[in-house]
């Protein structure tokens, strides 16, 4: 018999095969986060959550019987009451008297489940949309500079004089060169006056005034403070990002938006919140539907509700107006909108949008992003082949100098293209 | 009398704590009492001392020390893993592999009992299982499998540097895939995994010699020249039909190149390593549980262990041979270790102590002794399928209160269609013979057909009995795997046995990819 110790053998023999495992699952599991997050609301994507991803890429097939069907004996035991020909109700899902036939390997498949944390989820989905390169573009814009404590200068205003550390630089020196104390000087003079008093021996007063007048000197020689001591605090300006956004969703939810469309108008919102939420502390959402009127609602109602009317654009915009007026002045507050719709508008209210737009709106804005949805194999146009009544509003008002970019979104796969078309502001060549 | 049971100085060892030297004492004394009592006959043993985490590795690479890698091996890795750290479910207390000398794992967290335990299960129970059955005998190269393990790992890697991962990966996934369907069920010849390894190096050696670009320009008869075959004629030249459906795309596939059928060579014969094992689930863990229970029971008689000891292992053998009954919410099957042990120690009851029902029954066995010979004879000739046949006896079918259940699709209701009782012996045994048996258990697939003058297209037919047909969607993902082999079309026909009705079917066209796999 041998008996050998394997513990010291190299660890992980396993690890080429998870890491296989891992590329391998890879792929399921980004479009497993995809999927999940067309099911979550906009607040919530960024909370990371479990992810199932299923068999499909890792699921090892083979030729086995199906599990339902057909004419199956089974023998199990643990026999109590039953005789022969009694009939037993069928178990559900599986249980009770399913015997041992099955798949060859008698393996059940489960699901594999990944938890993943909040940054691994929000990687997986941005890694899918590539957004990174833009959060970098936008960070320049958005960010106001303050001045931020950074360290020690040798000059400055007197005003920032670090007296702290200007005294601690002097007391080393002092240390260093053996600069007599006060303390030291005091005692040797009252040494020499009792010496005098007492009428000591000359040559021993002499020898302590000596001594006295060399401290004194010395003391002289090195300053208390001295300039080489001194220490002012330094300051740099930094760039800081701005405290806090508002985002705006405005929906036109006219009959004529379909749930695809509102699908469409959902995940640009959610990556706008994203993004929004990557730079700012907090971000605030306020959704705002419209048909002929104008309500602010909450995100349930905002995407689901099935009411339905003509369509007035500028009731939105004027109760977009009316919501940052009341709770987001725009000196603190940076105003995001995004405004998703089919595009059709009321004749009559074209004029009045393009106003409201062009004289309050984009003056209060950082960015108003217009994305018209379109049914899936629609060219962008609207049903007579022309440009909707909306999109030739806002052309209109639409100039290099204001906030305004407007794009067309037909599927989901555009939906990140077009997003980074309107926030590349400064390469659309604003 | 009053005599001391255990006598501390004999005792092997003391306490949970082990060490080589209790371990090479205990082995000592266990191999006495397998050799010389129980007339055991084993390979030599090697005993390894790992930890949980290599005991995880180990068994997700099916339990081989060697493996070539892949990221199936990974998965079950992440999965058992993820089951012993929730505390889901106990890692195995050991691993013990078919090679000469045989390899037990044993774990270190493991107590002294359990490594005792161990040692009689795997290096003495499995080990002589091994050495015995025929069934190891006839298939399995104990000699040479941890060589040709090694072989196959290299040559892998190999094939991974040389074609890149992914290429590797499409052929192994396919072999994967058709693992069950890669081994030869009828013993042609016994398979010598040392002369595999040799003869691969010369075939590649012969390729290397003989190529010759030339052959290349050589021009081919014109269509239609090409003298048409009867099909009985082209099914002998490609040997159809054909069940081994590895074996038949390593040697007939028209597009793989010569390493992608050494990779197919290397899962089927690791397929067939492992097709014994399949067919003796009950009689395995039977034989090595009945070993170690004859030997912790023995060694607590000679008080070569203390109380102690000996409740604990108790604790763990009965929690091992646990079956629940089918309505118990734990049920799962029944539990090979179970429903082996009992018949094992049926065995032995019958040879020695029988009832007149086990005389009516077992007339050759019954009351012939030595119980000890009776089952030894057993584990040397049987496999699951013939042992449950042979061996049930009335006594252990109503003790296990075995009753048979036919689950008709047609009818709402499941019949119980033979209970314990006269009536109902013969048939619940045959039927749960037939519960073991691998070629019924596995659905019969077999290559039926080439249309060699059409578009090549490769036909598969399952036979379908009892009305039961294959699982549809993992069907389609093996016939894609097989497509991708092939090189062309595939087309899988589900037959009925009785009637030769086609039920359906299921085609899978040719993969994209000219000549790539």
């Amino acid at each position: 018999m041998n008996i050998i110790d394997r513990r010291l053998n190299p660890q992980g023999k396993s690890l080429a095969n998870r890491q296989r495992f891992l590329r391998r699952a890879k792929e399921q599991v980004v479009k497993a986060v995809r999927d999940a997050s067309g099911k979550r609301g906009i607040q919530d994507i960024e909370n990371g959550e479990k992810v199932t991803i299923a068999a499909g890429g890792v699921r090892e097939p083979s030729f086995h019987r199906a599990s339902q069907g057909g004419v199956r004996d089974y023998v199990v035991p643990g026999n109590k009451e039953y005789v022969e020909g009694d009939t037993i109700q069928r178990p559900d899902g599986g249980g009770g008297g399913r015997g041992s036939e099955g798949s060859a390997d008698g393996e059940g498949e489960d699901e594999f489940r990944f938890v993943l944390s909040r940054d691994e989820f929000l990687d997986i989905f941005l890694e899918d949309l590539e957004l990174p390169d833009l959060v970098k573009q936008k960070v320049k814009q958005s960010e106001a500079h303050s001045l931020t404590r950074a360290g020690y200068s040798v000059s400055g205003s007197p005003a920032n004089l670090n007296l702290v550390r200007t005294m601690r630089n002097s007391l080393s020196r002092r240390i260093a060169l053996k600069r007599p104390k006060r303390d030291e000087i005091r005692e040797l003079e009252e040494m020499l006056r009792e010496a005098e008093e007492a009428g000591e021996d000359a040559a021993q007063i002499q020898a302590l005034r000596e001594q006295l007048e060399h401290i004194v000197l010395r003391s002289r020689r090195i300053p208390f403070i001295d300039p080489i001591d001194v220490r002012y605090n330094r300051f740099e300006s930094v760039p800081k990002p701005i405290a806090q956004a508002v985002m705006f969703c405005l929906m036109d939810v006219s009959g004529s938006m379909t749930e695809h469309m509102k699908d469409l108008a959902k995940r640009f919102f959610m990556l706008l919140y994203l993004f929004l939420r990557r730079r700012y502390r907090s971000v605030d959402i306020v959704f705002i539907r419209h048909t002929h009127e104008a309500k602010e609602v909450d995100e349930e109602t905002f995407f689901y509700s099935t009411e339905t009317g003509g369509t007035v654009v500028s009731t939105a915009l004027e109760e977009m107006q009316k919501v940052v007026q009341e709770r987001y002045p725009d000196s603190e507050w940076n105003i995001y909108a995004a405004q998703a719709s089919d595009g059709d508008n009321m004749s009559s209210d074209n004029a009045k949008s393009a106003t409201l737009l062009r004289d309050v709106i984009l003056p209060m804005c950082q960015y108003f992003a217009y994305i018209e949805v379109a049914a899936e194999h629609n060219m962008g146009l609207s049903a007579l082949g022309r440009e909707t009544e909306l999109w030739r509003t806002y052309k209109q008002v639409q100039s290099p100098e204001r906030p305004l970019a407007m794009r067309r979104v037909r599927s989901r796969r555009e939906i990140f293209p077009v997003f980074r078309e309107l926030f590349a502001r400064e390469k659309a060549g604003a | 009398m009053t005599a001391v049971i255990t006598r501390p100085e004999a005792l092997l060892y003391d306490g949970v704590e082990w060490d080589y030297d209790k371990i090479k004492r205990v082995y000592d004394a266990i191999e006495h009492i397998a050799l010389k009592e129980m007339g055991l006959d084993v390979y030599p043993n090697q005993i390894e001392v790992i930890t949980a985490e290599q005991m995880l590795d180990a068994y997700s690479s099916i339990g081989m020390p060697l493996m070539y890698k892949h990221w199936s091996f990974g998965k079950h890795f992440a999965r058992d893993e993820m089951m012993y750290r929730k505390g889901y479910r106990g890692l195995a207390y050991e691993i013990v592999i078919n090679s000469s000398p045989c390899i037990s794992y044993i774990m270190e967290e493991n107590t002294m009992t359990m490594q005792t335990l161990v040692i009689a299960h795997a290096a003495f129970g499995h080990n002589h299982f091994f050495k015995n059955n025929q069934l190891f005998q006839q298939w399995t190269d104990a000699q040479g499998i941890l060589d040709y393990l090694e072989f196959a790992k290299t040559y892998i890697t190999h094939c991974e540097e040389r074609y890149g991962h992914a290429a590797v990966e499409r052929v192994l996934d396919a072999a994967h895939a058709l693992m069950s369907q890669g081994v030869h069920k009828y013993p042609k010849k016994r398979s010598d995994l040392r002369t595999e390894q040799r003869r691969e190096r010369e075939r590649q050696e012969y390729q290397d010699q003989t190529f010759n670009d030339l052959w290349r320009t050589v021009p081919k008869p014109a269509a239609g020249q090409r003298p048409a075959k009867s099909v009985s004629e082209r099914k002998k030249l490609l040997g159809l039909p054909e069940e081994n459906i590895l074996y038949f795309l390593e040697k007939k596939a028209p597009r793989l190149e010569h390493w992608q059928r050494e990779i197919l060579r290397i899962v089927r014969h690791i397929s067939q390593y492992f097709y014994p094992q399949k067919q003796t689930k009950v009689m395995n863990e039977g034989c090595a549980t009945y070993v170690h229970y004859q030997i912790m029971s023995r060694l607590h008689e000679t008080g070569q262990i203390s109380e102690g000891a000996f409740l604990e292992f108790l604790h763990s053998h009965t929690s091992v041979v646990f079956q629940p009954e089918f309505d118990d919410k734990r049920f799962s099957g029944i539990n090979p270790y179970a429903l082996g042990f009992a018949m094992m120690q049926d065995i032995a009851r019958i040879a020695e102590t029988p009832t007149d029902e086990d005389r009516q029954w077992f007339p050759d066995l019954a009351g012939r002794g030595d119980g000890m010979a009776a089952v030894r004879e057993a584990w040397a000739n049987f496999r699951d399928e013939s042992f449950v046949l042979q061996y049930l006896s009335p006594h252990l079918m109503r003790k296990l209160k075995l009753f048979s259940v036919r689950d008709d699709a047609e009818d709402p209701y499941l019949l119980v269609d033979h209970i314990h009782n006269e009536r109902g012996y013969r048939d619940i045994r045959k039927k749960l013979a037939r519960q073991y048996d691998l070629g019924y258990l596995e659905p019969d697939i077999q290559i039926v057909d080439v249309d060699l003058a059409g578009d090549r297209k490769l036909i598969l037919q399952h036979r379908v009995t009892n009305g039961v047909l294959l699982d549809e969607s993992d069907a389609k993902a093996v016939l894609r795997h097989i497509a991708n082999l092939w090189g062309y079309e595939v087309q899988l026909i589900e037959v009925s046995a009785i009637s030769e009705a086609i039920l359906k079917e299921h085609a899978v066209t040719a993969p994209s990819g000219v000549g790539v796999v």
